[in-house]
């Protein structure tokens, strides 16, 4: 209970400091982290201990002052009854409860030495971390190979104003966490990460808007009940600074267009398919039992609903200098920076039974794995949930600005609702009707100057773009069942992710010629490419 | 509405393109040692032999109609082998300007090209068998894992080579991910 007063104090310290636009943080010197960091990682768990060893000893608790009868000790467990009895019985009480604190306090100190040695730096190369006490840790990433940073606020440490901050970079659990940070440090210390990534010189870009912002929220924070209020008013802000992105680039999410497409997903069908079974079985049957079995499944396929809707609540996607922004959540929230040139395809696709309203969804593959879930609750692939075809569009535009110009936007367009060979794209001969029933005259590819556009599938629509700038390979192939056809697939390799971009069923020309253009162009544009240094001109 | 024009396309298309496969115009393409095809061979012998022996258990144990079962693998396998020498000869791989490219398959063709760029880190791996012949292979990796270059039976002093040269190669036309 301490910890509130703690950081309100080391906030009016922090505060002088304020008016600078830049953190001191990216200075180059080791710093630490928020002082109510072990609070926030260890004592949630530390808290929930206390809590259920008193909800066990309430009964003994009870009959020390009630005087139940020993038939009550039903709930409390027998072990425990009996040790404390034997510490009664021994008279060892004092020497327990001395025991307890000894073991209380060693546990503190634990904290408070893995919080002394956790340290980190920033210099204009690197950003580097160490922690552990025993088994130490240095980890460092540089700064070139930034994938994205996250900033993510967890109910708990919200209240208190902190925030997690993630740099991830390429591959597999490889990112570099810094929890927890003060909220407001947090987003200026992203901003000047950022900064120092694009390749700009230090002196020539701060943009001073938000650290004005910052210095007036630090300002208003006089005593605990301007505290209070300053806690308040950050938990009740809207969740994107409106300095940080122009309002016409901010793509948002309309909520019952979020419920009504959660309502509309696979996950819902299950349930109300699951439900209607289990109410005829019981209806023939008469027999409750399933309904006891299949009652875990149901409750966790509710929550997975509602946690849904919850994250993805206040959901928005906004175009920054340093990249996209896309920050969702109501409690927990969370926010990440997309650099530009991390996106390694998109894919925008549509449910089938989110067609009668119009809804798309965009998915994307990059390098980097957060360990921050994503909104839908997996990983954070998934960018825009859903959204009308103007988001799409709009959201496009954000994620590949050299893709989705104004010039492509009929090719998307095209790529998103078309088919046939309108615009140029290049579609599957009518032999391949065999294997593409539906969907022949829309199965097809089209390559722009600086993306190859896959559309896919009549009934699940689909299109994938895949910037050349980013493709890592690409093959042509062909099995028994093409051959016969004369026809043949091609698939762009990118990173890892849940987009695989391929194209089967052309004609075995056509799919030759695909290879040889995007092997072609993608050596040409990864030549010119200087997205790892965004603002080096 | 575009039938007529599509199957006259169509038509023109299967004159002026007899063959059905992919067919390319590359024609000095680097082939594989010939010595990988025994090496190929031997894997494809030991594999098959533990996987028939234990197909032919369930008959064996008693089940009489289970024959088909282990019989089916062995065929399966003595048409691996006598396809080999055609699937090893069909490996090849090119160095061009700023690509690789590499094929391999007869009945499931597959070509690749990967950007010298793009290239995270060269492998030579030797298993027990190809040492013996005095083989290794090459494996080039690239942030992609679907990219699959895997150039088997290359004698080890034209693997380290090409290693060396690929590492050369790809420093000076160094690509972001």
């Amino acid at each position: 209970m301490t910890d509130p007063h703690q950081a309100g104090d080391a906030r009016e310290q922090a505060a002088p400091a304020r008016p600078l636009a830049r953190t001191d943080f990216a200075d180059g010197e080791w710093h630490r982290l928020h002082p109510a960091t072990p609070l926030f990682r260890g004592g949630i768990a530390f808290v929930a201990i206390i809590g259920v060893l008193i909800v066990n000893l309430r009964d003994r608790l009870i009959a020390l002052f009630v005087g139940a009868d020993d038939d009550d000790f039903v709930n409390g467990g027998d072990l425990e009854s009996d040790a404390i009895d034997y510490l009664v019985r021994e008279q060892l009480v004092l020497v327990a409860l001395l025991a307890g604190i000894g073991l209380l306090l060693l546990i503190i100190a634990g904290f408070w030495l893995s919080w002394r040695v956790h340290m980190f730096r920033i210099t204009d190369e690197v950003v580097e971390v160490r922690s552990g006490i025993l088994f130490r840790t240095n980890r460092k990433a540089r700064l070139d190979r930034i994938q994205g940073i996250n900033i993510a606020r967890p109910f708990v440490p919200r209240l208190f104003g902190a925030a997690k901050l993630e740099i991830t970079v390429a591959g597999n659990d490889a990112s570099v966490p810094l929890a927890y940070l003060r909220g407001t440090d947090a987003d200026a210390l992203r901003r000047d990460i950022l900064l120092l990534a694009s390749g700009a010189q230090r002196p020539a870009a701060a943009p001073d808007a938000v650290g004005a912002a910052g210095a007036a929220a630090v300002g208003s924070g006089e005593g605990i009940g301007g505290m209070l209020e300053q806690r308040a008013a950050e938990l009740l802000a809207p969740e994107l600074d409106v300095e940080v992105a122009q309002p016409q680039s901010v793509v948002r999410m309309n909520p019952g267009r979020l419920i009504g497409s959660t309502l509309l997903s696979e996950t819902t069908i299950i349930l109300v398919a699951m439900l209607i079974a289990l109410t005829v079985f019981i209806a023939i049957t008469g027999e409750l039992g399933l309904l006891l079995a299949m009652f875990p499944g149901l409750i966790g396929l509710g929550g997975f609903l509602v946690t849904r809707i919850t994250r993805s609540l206040r959901y928005s996607i906004a175009s920054t200098p340093d990249g996209v922004r896309v920050g969702f959540g109501l409690l927990s929230t969370t926010n990440e920076t997309l650099p530009p040139g991390r996106i390694h395809s998109v894919k925008v696709s549509q449910p089938l039974l989110w067609r009668p309203a119009g809804w798309w969804q965009i998915a994307v593959n990059r390098a980097s794995r957060s360990s921050q879930n994503g909104a839908a609750g997996q990983q954070q692939t998934t960018i825009l949930p859903v959204g009308n075809l103007d988001d799409v569009r709009a959201v496009l535009r954000l994620l590949l600005p050299e893709v989705a110009t104004d010039e492509a936007t009929p090719a998307l367009e095209q790529g998103i609702l078309g088919r046939d060979v309108d615009g140029g794209w290049i579609v599957s001969p009518p032999r391949a009707r065999v294997l593409r029933w539906f969907s022949r005259r829309r199965n097809g590819y089209l390559l722009g100057p600086t993306a190859v556009l896959l559309r896919t599938g009549a009934i699940w629509r689909s299109l994938t773009v895949v910037p050349l700038t980013r493709t890592q390979s690409v093959a042509v192939r062909q099995g028994p069942v093409l051959r016969a056809l004369r026809l043949g697939e091609v698939h762009v390799h990118t990173v890892a992710g849940p987009i695989v971009p391929a194209i089967g069923a052309l004609d075995r020309l056509d799919a030759m010629r695909l290879f040889d253009d995007v092997a072609a162009a993608s050596v040409r544009a990864a030549r010119g490419d200087t997205s790892h240094r965004w603002r080096q001109a | 509405m575009s039938e007529p024009i599509e199957q006259a396309e169509q038509a023109a298309r299967a004159e002026q393109a007899e063959p059905r496969s992919l067919t390319r115009s590359e024609t000095e393409w680097q082939r594989v040692s010939p010595r990988y095809i025994p090496v190929d061979m031997i894997g494809t012998l030991v594999f098959g032999a533990i996987a028939t022996t234990a197909g032919f258990l369930p008959f064996w144990f008693g089940w009489r109609e289970g024959w088909f079962i282990g019989a089916g693998l062995a065929l399966i396998f003595i048409i691996t082998l006598a396809l080999t020498p055609r699937r090893v000869r069909s490996i090849g791989y090119l160095l061009r300007d700023d690509d690789l490219l590499f094929r391999r398959g007869i009945m499931f063709q597959r070509f690749v090209a990967v950007p010298y760029g793009r290239m995270q880190l060269v492998d030579i791996s030797r298993g027990p068998i190809a040492r013996a012949f005095g083989l290794a292979e090459l494996k080039f990796v690239t942030a992609a894992a679907s990219s699959g270059v895997l150039i088997p039976g290359l004698p080890l002093a034209e693997a380290e080579r090409l290693r060396d040269h690929l590492v050369a190669v790809a420093e000076t036309r160094r690509a972001g991910l």
